[in-house]
């Protein structure tokens, strides 16, 4: 299992990095590699040309703007735990985090790798498509901004043009008082999930939901949002058996019957947990 | 062990001599040997389970940069002596022999078989021009099931034998039939019992050298039992013994896959001789998933009839056993299911219909537990059943059945696989049994589980007894040599790949010649230190090899106090060894360390040796069991069920074993407990999947589910020591007695939790998913 | 095909070195293979087994998924770096007292994850050095013996 030769750059700058991927539109850009380098090493991925963009400048910052929290595309799993912004503004980020992968795998894979990843049992852009994620996508021309859920389009894969590279996601902060939380069952921790959920309501002034995010992943293409089931929630108040209402709630394209259950089982878990 | 040696050595918890190199990172595992010269090998595989090899493109690889041969088995047939391995081991129910190719020409008959290899200047060289390989492959139908392989009309596995039944024997003692018509209670189950793979961290290698100055062929390999491997590779390649040489180095775990001898074994070492350089193959862990065999599918039909107590009157039924598409093994695998099924239990009238299918998968072999913990499964849960149906507390129903001390040894109705009679040399099963509930509180435990039933937890209890026979023969050597230099050199054909095997052998001889066993140099698994050996398989190597040790360390003692005798001018009796030196007893200034006594024996020319003496401080002895000694055990789990996910939590296990005499209870204990979570993973983890074409599914982690640390409870051992009257250590094997009872016990405490829902689980593993079907039928 | 090389610099075990290394060398393989630090091993080179983990200035990392390039300007640590003036590590110590190696194949990589839990957090409880231990495989020890040896340590014992 060694990987096959790959002509490697290493880039310094952004913009040194599009115009490498300006002449190899075909490059594969390698943020942390922990998903990328098993499937090179296996050969079950082969790349004539590797991006490097672990000697980036400017992509591994965590900071506050726009009512967002603005995330590096570089910024590695295990900062994201260790992150005091995130830590109080996104906890659910941090939940999610510490179930991706191991230490050791976290100490490398990023956040921007996972998002373009896009396995469909991954935690982290779950929530990105909980909280409504913005990414901005740099090219030679300029960088735009596009929504999460309109940049994950099916496993594996994403709306990255040629020539553009992930350079940040943004999070918006909830507002004060919103709960939130992030169920995963696995059969070990660490473990692609069975089924996940994760929610985020916000609650009016007599405790009764007022609006409400949900999104799952498992028997999924990737995650998704429920919008039935977060209409469902309006009006919704804590204490009242989340039971009825969750098996109520339509999955489509759920690969079958039992793992939709188990759907239906995180997102009940995750609604006693935001509300607890 | 006499009154005049030191048996301070056994017993103890010995530090091992193995950590000092390990711990720095100093191990020389196959994959860490470097020789001068040295290329590196790849092989290419067939990529399906089964089809005609029309042709075989290699141009292009052989003109690939770095390459410096490519093999075929066209390339390899004017150098072999024979196209196939010679691995067979008897058995006569075997209807077709089908060794294991080198290289497989014609016709492919699994997903992962060798076909041709690749030398290269590195390993990314030689994987580059591997890929360039072309195959022409003409597909045919693959049998993969092997109930439908033994169908009429089925796809044939291989188009050399007519049909898929490699073999078919029974197993069967007692009037089954009459038993079953008088009968009170009969009980009819089918098991679909699955099984994984060893998955040893450290996959196979093999490294070879030719030294044409000597012209010696030295082929370090990751094996379990290098003398073995030796025999193959000289009858495969016409080499005289001594112009061979198998060396295991450190070995990153076994667990069975290893003891198999491999095409490799003999690809790599034929290349090196071929290229006149050494030559390195390393496995990949994709190729660990596709080409090292495994243990597979068993399925079980049968039936038991009890009487109105519960107790056993009979058991019969069919095996229907996954073999693979060769037979480097034997048929040990269903062979050790079928007899190991009995357990500690009388059961007047037994009968199982063995059939072995041949499939178009890796061969099914031996890994921890070797087909035991099926047995042991199938008659646990029958067990439970019985209880279940009958109204009777399942400990209740084995004390009803368990063979009582006073019948030991117990003569079972059966034979081993050499023909022996299979009888329990010694053991007190029922109270093993009762030492594990007492100690895992069982009595009190239906209070515990109704106070979390109302804390709303469901959990559950469940215990498992097994016997395993251990110490297989025919023989294990030592031989023991001390220099002038004063150096203890024990050399054994044991082979060692994690067990502890140089400590515990060097206790062995350490207590005979009163000395820190860290000053004894231990040489496993290395050909040229010993003549014969056979190394590492069946729970065997520390009583085996333990008393070869010994009886080899007191030969060594003897001679010594006798030519020191002679020396020092005084009687042998008055003689004594004490600290690696032999001293007068009384007078401990006279004396005369094993140095200068083996200076003596050295001799000197023109001058006589002592009279009576033979030249050297050494001796050599090669030990024969006389049979099996059978080790026991009763192994309790505490299980939590989620009833909604079907995850199940292990929050308590206990083992209460008896393997004789411990000889280092760290190291007994180390393999309890690597055992149990090897057969944790049985129960709830460990699956090898194959596609429907039957290319393997699982070809990585964690699409294969190993045991992680954060899954696993905490494991209580207690130990029971009943020393076998068949070795003079009392030592019985301790390699495999954790797995084999595991998913039986854990299995029933997932169905005692999920009461007064009557659930029966008949699959393993028992994942998430399979329970929640369960459930949801219930 | 003769493969582009990179010169790099990096330090293992404190020692300062410049190679020259082709782009798909993996981090594992050069210090195998280049520096003869063979301790780092390689069990499944897919990032699953652990078996190659060492520290990347401080945080541990598959050694199979990283470049070697990659360790340009970084300062790696591997099991051989663990010993102080022959003194070993009381992790290695710990290891050894409490049984938790066998075969000894997994063992450089579980080592450099421990060390990297006991840095990080002095008093791990054994909920916590058993998630850490969640990307290793052993299939020796059932892991049990690892976590008595990190325990023994935890709370600076």
């Amino acid at each position: 299992m060694k990987p096959a030769a790959f002509c490697y750059h290493a880039p310094r700058s952004l913009p040194e990095a599009l115009a490498i991927l300006e002449q190899h539109p075909e490059a594969r850009p390698l943020a942390g590699g922990q998903s990328l380098m098993p499937q090179l090493n296996a050969r079950q991925v082969t790349a004539p040309h590797l991006l490097d963009l672990n000697r980036l400048d400017g992509l591994d910052g965590i900071e506050e703007a726009e009512g967002c929290l603005r995330i590096g595309a570089m910024v590695r799993q295990a900062a994201l735990l260790r992150s005091p912004l995130l830590r109080r503004h996104l906890p659910v980020l941090v939940e999610a985090a510490v179930l991706v992968g191991h230490v050791a795998t976290r100490n490398r894979g990023t956040l921007g790798g996972s998002l373009c990843q896009l396995d469909p049992w991954a935690e982290l852009p779950l929530v990105a498509t909980l909280l409504d994620a913005e990414l901005e996508l740099a090219a030679p021309s300029g960088t735009r901004r596009l929504a999460f859920r309109d940049f994950a389009q099916g496993p594996g894969r994403n709306a990255l043009r040629p020539g553009e590279l992930l350079t940040h996601a943004r999070f918006p902060i909830p507002a004060a008082g919103t709960r939130q939380a992030f169920v995963e069952i696995a059969d070990r921790p660490n473990d692609p999930a069975e089924a996940a959920a994760a929610v985020s309501l916000r609650l009016g002034a007599a405790g009764e939901v007022t609006s409400a995010a949900l999104a799952v992943c498992g028997p999924f293409p990737m995650a998704r949002r429920l919008p039935e089931g977060e209409a469902m929630l309006l009006g919704w108040r804590p204490g009242a058996d989340p039971r009825p209402l969750v098996s109520g709630m339509p999955l489509p394209d759920a690969a079958d019957d039992d793992r939709a259950a188990m759907v239906r089982v995180a997102l009940r878990r995750a609604l006693e947990r935001a509300m607890a | 062990m006499t009154a005049a040696e030191a048996p301070a050595w056994l017993g103890r918890r010995v530090p091992r001599i193995e950590d000092a190199a390990l711990l720095r990172g100093r191990g020389q595992f196959v994959g860490d040997i470097v020789r001068p010269g040295m290329l590196h090998a790849r092989f290419v595989r067939s990529p399906v389970a089964h089809g005609r090899l029309l042709g075989l493109e290699v141009e292009a690889a052989r003109r690939a940069p770095g390459v410096r041969g490519v093999f075929t088995a066209e390339d390899f047939r004017p150098h072999l002596t024979s196209p196939e391995l010679a691995v067979a081991m008897p058995a006569g129910a075997i209807r077709y022999v089908v060794n294991p190719r080198v290289l497989a020409a014609d016709e492919v008959c699994y997903a992962g078989e060798a076909v041709a290899l690749v030398v290269a200047d590195t390993p990314h060289a030689a994987e580059d021009a591997a890929a360039l390989v072309r195959l022409d492959i003409e597909l045919l139908p693959p049998a993969l099931d092997p109930g439908s392989a033994l169908e009429p009309g089925a796809p044939r596995a291989r188009l050399g034998c007519a049909d898929n039944l490699l073999a078919r024997f029974t197993v069967a003692y007692g009037e089954v039939a009459p038993a079953f018509e008088v009968a009170p209670h009969v009980f009819r189950d089918r098991f679909h019992l699955h099984k994984g793979g060893g998955h040893s961290v450290e996959t196979r290698g093999v490294l070879a050298e030719h030294d044409r100055v000597d012209d010696m062929l030295t082929v370090w390999s990751s094996a379990q039992m290098p003398h073995r491997n030796k025999g193959v590779i000289c009858a495969a390649l016409g080499r005289a013994e001594d112009r061979v040489r198998v060396v295991a180095p450190d070995v990153g775990g076994g667990f069975g896959p290893k003891f198999v001898c491999y095409p490799e074994d003999v690809a790599v070492p034929l290349a090196a001789l071929l290229l006149g350089r050494p030559v390195r193959w390393i496995e990949d862990r994709r190729e660990n998933f596709a080409a090292t065999t495994a243990e597979r599918d068993q399925l079980w039909d049968v039936e038991v009839a009890a009487d109105a107590q519960g107790r056993l009157l009979g058991l019969r039924g069919r095996l229907l056993h996954d073999h693979g598409a060769d037979t480097p093994y034997g048929i040990a695998l269903p062979q050790n299911s079928a007899t190991n099924l009995l357990g500690p239990y009388v059961l007047p009238a037994y009968r199982l219909e063995i059939s072995v299918a041949l499939t178009n998968k890796v061969a099914a072999t031996p890994t921890r537990g070797a087909g035991r913990p099926q047995g042991t499964f199938v008659m646990e849960r029958m067990l439970d059943r019985i209880a279940d149906e009958l109204g009777i507390e399942r400990a209740e129903v084995r004390r009803r059945n368990l063979i009582p001390p006073l019948a030991m040894p117990y003569r079972t109705p059966l034979t081993t696989r050499d023909g022996a009679a299979m009888i329990y040399d010694s053991g007190d099963y029922p109270a093993c049994m009762a030492d594990a509930l007492r100690l895992a509180g069982y009595e009190d435990f239906r209070a515990r589980q109704k106070a979390a039933r109302e804390a709303g937890r469901h959990i559950g209890i469940g215990l498992s007894n097994y016997v395993e026979g251990t110490s297989r023969g025919p023989f294990e050597t030592a031989a023991i040599s001390i220099g002038p230099s004063g150096q203890v050199v024990l050399s054994t054909g044991a082979s060692a790949q994690g067990q502890g095997t140089a400590t515990v052998l060097a206790q062995v001889c350490a207590g005979v010649l009163d000395m820190d066993p860290a000053r004894i140099t231990v040489r496993t698994g290395d050909t040229a230190a010993i003549a014969q050996g056979l190394g590492a398989f069946a729970s065997r190597q520390g009583p085996v090899a333990g008393a070869a040790v010994l009886q080899a360390a007191r030969l060594v003692r003897e001679k010594a106090l006798l030519a020191a005798s002679h020396l020092l001018e005084a009687a042998p009796e008055d003689l004594e060894l004490v600290n690696g030196a032999v001293r007068i007893r009384g007078i401990p200034a006279d004396r005369l360390s094993l140095g200068q006594v083996a200076q003596v024996l050295q001799g000197m020319p023109g001058f006589p040796l002592p009279p009576g003496l033979s030249p050297g401080l050494s001796s050599s002895v090669a030990w024969q069991p006389e049979a099996l000694s059978y080790a026991n055990g009763t192994h309790v789990a505490e299980a939590m069920v989620d009833p909604e996910t079907g995850r199940i939590t292990l929050l308590r296990y206990l083992v209460v074993h008896d393997s004789g005499r411990l000889l280092n209870p760290s190291l007994a204990e180390g393999q309890i407990l690597g055992g149990v979570v090897h057969g944790i993973g049985h129960a709830l983890l460990e699956e090898t999947l194959f596609d429907a074409q039957g290319v393997p599914a699982t070809l990585g982690y964690p699409a294969y589910r190993l045991p992680s640390a954060p899954i696993l409870p905490w494991i209580e051992i207690h130990h029971r020591e009943t020393p076998t009257p068949l070795n003079p250590l009392g030592a019985k094997g301790v390699g495999e007695g954790g797995t084999i009872p595991a998913a039986a016990a854990i299995v029933a405490a997932v169905e005692d939790a999920l009461r007064p829902a009557r659930i029966r689980i008949t699959q393993l593993p028992i994942t998430p998913r399979r329970l929640r079907t369960l459930l949801a039928a219930a | 095909m003769s493969e582009e090389r990179f010169p790099i610099s990096v330090t293992v075990n404190g020692e300062p070195h410049r190679l020259d290394v082709p782009a798909r060398l993996s981090l594992a393989d050069l210090l195998r293979e280049g520096l003869r630090l063979t301790g780092t091993h390689l069990g499944c080179e897919h990032g699953a087994c652990g078996a190659c983990t060492v520290l990347v200035d401080g945080a541990s990392a598959r050694a199979c998924l990283m470049l070697a390039v990659q360790a340009d300007g970084r300062s790696i640590t591997t099991v051989e770096g663990l010993e102080r003036a022959g003194r070993l590590h009381p992790l290695q110590q710990a290891l050894s007292e409490r049984h938790g190696l066998q075969c000894g194949f997994c063992t450089p990589g579980v080592l450099m994850t421990l060390v990297e839990l006991l840095d990080a957090s002095p008093s791990p409880d054994e909920a916590e050095i058993r998630m850490a231990l969640a990307g290793h495989h052993c299939r020796c020890t059932g892991y049990q013996g690892m976590v008595d040896a990190a325990l023994s340590l935890s709370g600076g014992g």
